[in-house]
C-alpha cells in the first residue's frame, strides 16, 4: 500500500475544475516530484493533497486512510506537513518563534526539535530573535522548511522550494531535499527546475492541463526523449 | 507652584485616567481586527455591557467588598469580565461567524458590529434604564487630597480612590498581556495567525479556537475599561457613543494589529484630549507681570472648549489617515 495515494483526483477554485483528474502514488521513504508547464495545475495539485482546496471528485489517501477534504490542522496531525510556495512564514514572529508554531500540535518535542533544526539549518541558530520577515530569500525558505519539519512529518509537501533563489541557494535547498528524505521523511515537490528535480525523484509527475501525462521514476523520465522534447527544453 | 498643581492633577492625572481606559479599549479592537480583519464597532457597547455586568452584581450583592475590605465593583469584576467574555463568544458564534463562513467582505461584518452596537444598547437601556448611576451602590468614593510640602503651596494633588484602582490595573492588564502574547503558546499562535493566517492553519493551528480565544480576551478587556470608565464618572448605557471615537483613533494612531500601538495611541489620544481641553492661561498666571497685555487679559487661552473634547480624537484620526496611515508602529492599513 502506498503511504500516500492520490486517485482519480479532480477540483478547482469556484466552479472551475483545474484539476481533471489527477493520480499520484509515493512509497514511504520516496520522493515525489510534480513537474510541467506553467498552468498545467501542480500546485493545485499539491493544495489539493494538503485539503486547501475542496475535492470534487477521486481520492486522496494516507496510508490507506481517505484526508481529502479534512481541514490542514486535521492533517498535521496525521503527519503531514506542507511549505507554500509564497507567505511561507509569519514575517512578525521570529525565527525561533516560527519554528515553536510549527511544532503547535506536540508542545512536549520543542525544545528537542529546535535544537535538531538549528543543527541542520545553522544559519538559523544566529538569527533565531529576529523577525523572519527580515530574513533574505534563501533563509526564509529554511524557516518555512524548518517550521514544517519541526511536527516530525512523515510527508512533507513543497511547493517549489527553490523559486527565485540564487543558483547558490538552490543546490543548497535540493541537498537538503535529500537529507531529509535520508531521515525518513518522504516528499512530494512541485519544481520548476525539472532536471534538477527529476534527478533526485524517486517517482515523477508530468502534469499537463490537469491530468497526468507522463507517470514513472525520476530517471526514466530524464531518459525519456518525448519528456525531454516537450518539458524539459530539449 | 499652585498652577503646577493644577497642572498634575487636570491633565497629568485626567490624561493617564482617559489614557488607561482608550489604551484597554483599542487592545480589543486591535485584536480582532488582526484575527477577523474588520473593525468592530460594537467595542464600546461591550465595554458599556462589562460595566453593566458590574453594577447588576454589586447591586444583587452589595458589601461583598466589606468583608476584605476593597470596594465591591471591584470584587465583581472578574465576574463581569467572565460574563463579558461569554457574550463575546456568543455573539460572534450568533452573528458574526455565519457571515464569515460565508466568506464575506470585511465591511459586511462591520455593519453586522454595528447591529450589535444598536442591539446591545436597546438590552442595556431595557435593565439599566437611561439616566447615569454611580457603580459605587453601597461604598463611599474615597477622595485623596495630598498636600504639596511646599510652601506657598495650597492646592492638593486630588486622586481618587477608582483612579489608583485603574492605574494598577492597567498595569497589571498590560503586562498580562504583553506576557501572554510573547511568552504563551496561545498567545504567540494568535500572532501567527494574524501575520498569515493559511500558515497558521497549515502548522496545525486550530483558527476557530483563535478566534474564540480573541473574543474571550476583548471581552474581558472591554469589561475592565468600561467598568473603569463608571467607577471613575458614572454608568450610562450610552458610553459607547463617547467611547468608540477615542478607542478607533487610538487602535489607528498606535497602527492597527499593533496591540502595544493601540496601548502608546490610547496614551496619546488621551493626553492629547486633557491637553487641548486645558487652560494654558493658568500656567502663564505667575508670569502675568512679564507678559504682553493682551496674553495676560486673556481669560481662557485652551485650545477647544471643554463640551467640544470629542473633535479631538476625530482629528487624530484625520490627520494620522492622512500623514500616516499605517499609524506609529507601521500596522496594517485599513
Amino acid at each position: 500500500m502506498p503511504l500516500l495515494d492520490a486517485r482519480d483526483v479532480q477540483g478547482g477554485y469556484g466552479g472551475m475544475n483545474i484539476l481533471n483528474g489527477v493520480d499520484m502514488a509515493i512509497e514511504a521513504d520516496e520522493i515525489g516530484v510534480i513537474v510541467g508547464p506553467n498552468g498545467a495545475g501542480k500546485s493545485t495539485m499539491l493544495k489539493a493533497v494538503f485539503g486547501l482546496l475542496q475535492v470534487s471528485q477521486g481520492e486522496v489517501l494516507l496510508r490507506g486512510e481517505p484526508i481529502h477534504n479534512l481541514p490542514p490542522n486535521r492533517l498535521v496531525q496525521k503527519g503531514m506537513g506542507f511549505v507554500p510556495q509564497e507567505y511561507n512564514v509569519f514575517p512578525s514572529l521570529s525565527v525561533k518563534e516560527n519554528l515553536q508554531m510549527g511544532a503547535y500540535l506536540k508542545p512536549g518535542s520543542v525544545k528537542r526539535m529546535l535544537e535538531r533544526i538549528y543543527e541542520f539549518f545553522p544559519p538559523l541558530k544566529d538569527k533565531r530573535h529576529q523577525p523572519a520577515g527580515e530574513l533574505s530569500g534563501g533563509q526564509r525558505q529554511m524557516v518555512a522548511m524548518g517550521r514544517a519539519l519541526m511536527a516530525e512529518p512523515e510527508v512533507l509537501l513543497l511547493d517549489e522550494p527553490t523559486a527565485g533563489l540564487s543558483p547558490r541557494y538552490m543546490n543548497e535547498i535540493f541537498a537538503r531535499v535529500k537529507e531529509i528524505n535520508a531521515a525518513g521523511v518522504s516528499i512530494l515537490m512541485v519544481e520548476q527546475n525539472a532536471k534538477q528535480a527529476l534527478a533526485i525523484a524517486d517517482k515523477g509527475f508530468v502534469l499537463a492541463a490537469g491530468q497526468n501525462r507522463f507517470t514513472d521514476t525520476g530517471a526514466a523520465l530524464l531518459a525519456d526523449p518525448e519528456v525531454a522534447k516537450s518539458f524539459l527544453g530539449g | 507652584m499652585n498652577e503646577l498643581v493644577f497642572f498634575i492633577n487636570n491633565v497629568v492625572i485626567a490624561g493617564s485616567v482617559a489614557g488607561s481606559i482608550y489604551a484597554i479599549g483599542a487592545v480589543g479592537v486591535t485584536l480582532i481586527f488582526s484575527i477577523m480583519r474588520f473593525a468592530h464597532f460594537a467595542h464600546g457597547d461591550m465595554m458599556t455591557f462589562g460595566a453593566f455586568m458590574v453594577l447588576l452584581l454589586t447591586t444583587l450583592f452589595p458589601g461583598a467588598g466589606n468583608a476584605i475590605g476593597v470596594p465591591t465593583p471591584l470584587i465583581m469584576l472578574p465576574l463581569a469580565m467572565a460574563l463579558t467574555a461569554l457574550l463575546a463568544v456568543g455573539i460572534d458564534r450568533a452573528f458574526y461567524k455565519p457571515l464569515r463562513a460565508h466568506g464575506v467582505k470585511p465591511i459586511v461584518m462591520v455593519i453586522a458590529s454595528l447591529g450589535v452596537t444598536l442591539m446591545l444598547q436597546g438590552l442595556i437601556r431595557l435593565f439599566a434604564g437611561t439616566g447615569g448611576e454611580s457603580l459605587y451602590v453601597d461604598d463611599r468614593k474615597e477622595i485623596f487630597r495630598l498636600t504639596v510640602p511646599l510652601e506657598g503651596v495650597r492646592v492638593p494633588v486630588v486622586i481618587t480612590e477608582p483612579q489608583l484602582y485603574l492605574f494598577a490595573l492597567t498595569l497589571i492588564s498590560v503586562v498580562a498581556l504583553h506576557f501572554f502574547l510573547s511568552r504563551s503558546r496561545l498567545g504567540k499562535a494568535m500572532r501567527a495567525m494574524s501575520d498569515n493566517p493559511p500558515l497558521a492553519q497549515a502548522s496545525g493551528i486550530n483558527t476557530n479556537t483563535i478566534v474564540a480565544v480573541t473574543w474571550v480576551l476583548a471581552g474581558g478587556l472591554a469589561a475592565i475599561a468600561g467598568t473603569l470608565l463608571s467607577l471613575d464618572v458614572t454608568f450610562k448605557p450610552d458610553l459607547s457613543f463617547f467611547l468608540l471615537l477615542p478607542i478607533f483613533a487610538a487602535a489607528i494612531v498606535g497602527g492597527v494589529g499593533h496591540p502595544y500601538g493601540a496601548i502608546a495611541g490610547g496614551f496619546v489620544v488621551g493626553f492629547a484630549e486633557t491637553l487641548a481641553v486645558f487652560n494654558w492661561g493658568i500656567l502663564l498666571r505667575p508670569f502675568r507681570d512679564s507678559l504682553p497685555e493682551w496674553l495676560a487679559q486673556a481669560g481662557n487661552l485652551a485650545f477647544v472648549g471643554t463640551e467640544y473634547k470629542i473633535v479631538v480624537p476625530f482629528f487624530i484620526l484625520v490627520a494620522i489617515l492622512v500623514w500616516r496611515p499605517t499609524g506609529l508602529f507601521k500596522g496594517k492599513v485599513i
